[in-house]
């Protein structure tokens, strides 16, 4: 008994520096004004997701966000940025300050209906969760759900995958072949 | 289940959406609206994953999983487009972006 407390503080401990980390770090994107900065506190935002997952008993999801997304997309973001270099520099907003206020009250608004809306329509059924075994979440278990009951999502995943992959090398080969003088803007 | 409960997790992730979708409405540089858009879609994952946990089903897991795949192809095109605009000298900046107004 005495065990399984600390252990639940352990885990309160962990969750709470987690989550800290995860809302400062996305508050720290939206509001630098340089989009390397952004990029780098993407990264600790990913991370410490990954963490609130492990706490969530899901293991391959972790590892999955750390190497894809820690790993391989936002390297590709910070390349970018730096092949823009100083061009990526953004001024930080526009426009008349009626639309700063009313982006700020539609943020406010889509959080207020999401917490009302969770909390009238599964209040009762949020409390009691249910107990799952080691394998919850590991990969095999992901492996043999992917391959059988959800087999079709991963094919349709790769088919989207491989267009995306097209698209950006069309991108890419489009813009190199166009002077600048040759595009009417 | 040790720790918080499910609603907790909800929480968090409702506040990480309501980051995005402030940083997709305000900040005008194209770059940094994909950076808030992953927020939202990492937010979403987080809702995947706790809800997957609490009913003991796995396929929220695989959901999550399918959500990164299209959160990849999504950032491979859109930052070809900023790639591209760079290339034909456009200033990056969406509210000056105009050439397909009508």
């Amino acid at each position: 008994m005495i065990v399984a407390t600390a252990g639940n503080i352990v885990v309160w401990a962990v969750w709470v520096v987690a989550v800290f980390a995860c809302l400062g770090s996305g508050i720290a994107v939206v509001s630098f004004s340089n989009p390397f900065f952004s990029a780098l506190a993407l990264i600790g935002n990913l991370g410490s997701l990954a963490v609130l997952y492990l706490l969530l008993s899901a293991e391959f999801v972790a590892a999955a966000q750390v190497l894809v997304y820690a790993g391989a997309v936002m390297v590709m973001f910070l390349f970018v940025i730096g092949y823009l270099g100083g061009q990526a520099d953004a001024p930080w907003a526009g426009g008349p300050s009626w639309q700063t206020i009313g982006a700020i009250g539609a943020a406010a608004s889509i959080l207020v209906e999401i917490i009302v809306v969770v909390g009238i329509k599964a209040g009762g059924r949020l409390s009691n969760s249910h107990d799952v075994t080691t394998a919850f979440g590991s990969p095999d278990g992901i492996g043999r759900l992917f391959l059988t009951d959800h087999l079709l999502a991963f094919e349709i995943t790769s088919i989207v995958l491989l267009v995306a992959a097209v698209g950006g090398v069309i991108l890419g080969h489009h813009s190199r072949s166009l002077r600048p003088e040759e595009v009417e803007l | 289940m040790n720790g918080p409960g499910i609603a907790w997790y909800l929480a968090v992730s409702g506040f990480l959406f309501g980051t995005g979708v402030l940083g997709v409405l305000l900040r005008r540089s194209p770059l940094i609206i994909l950076l808030s858009l992953e927020i939202m879609l990492n937010s979403a994952n987080l809702t995947l994953i706790a809800v997957s946990r609490h009913y003991g089903h796995a396929d929220g897991q695989i959901f999550a999983l399918t959500v990164m795949a299209v959160a990849a192809s999504e950032v491979v095109v859109g930052l070809g487009l900023i790639v591209a605009m760079a290339r034909r000298d456009l200033v990056l900046d969406v509210d000056r972006l105009t050439t397909l107004r009508g």
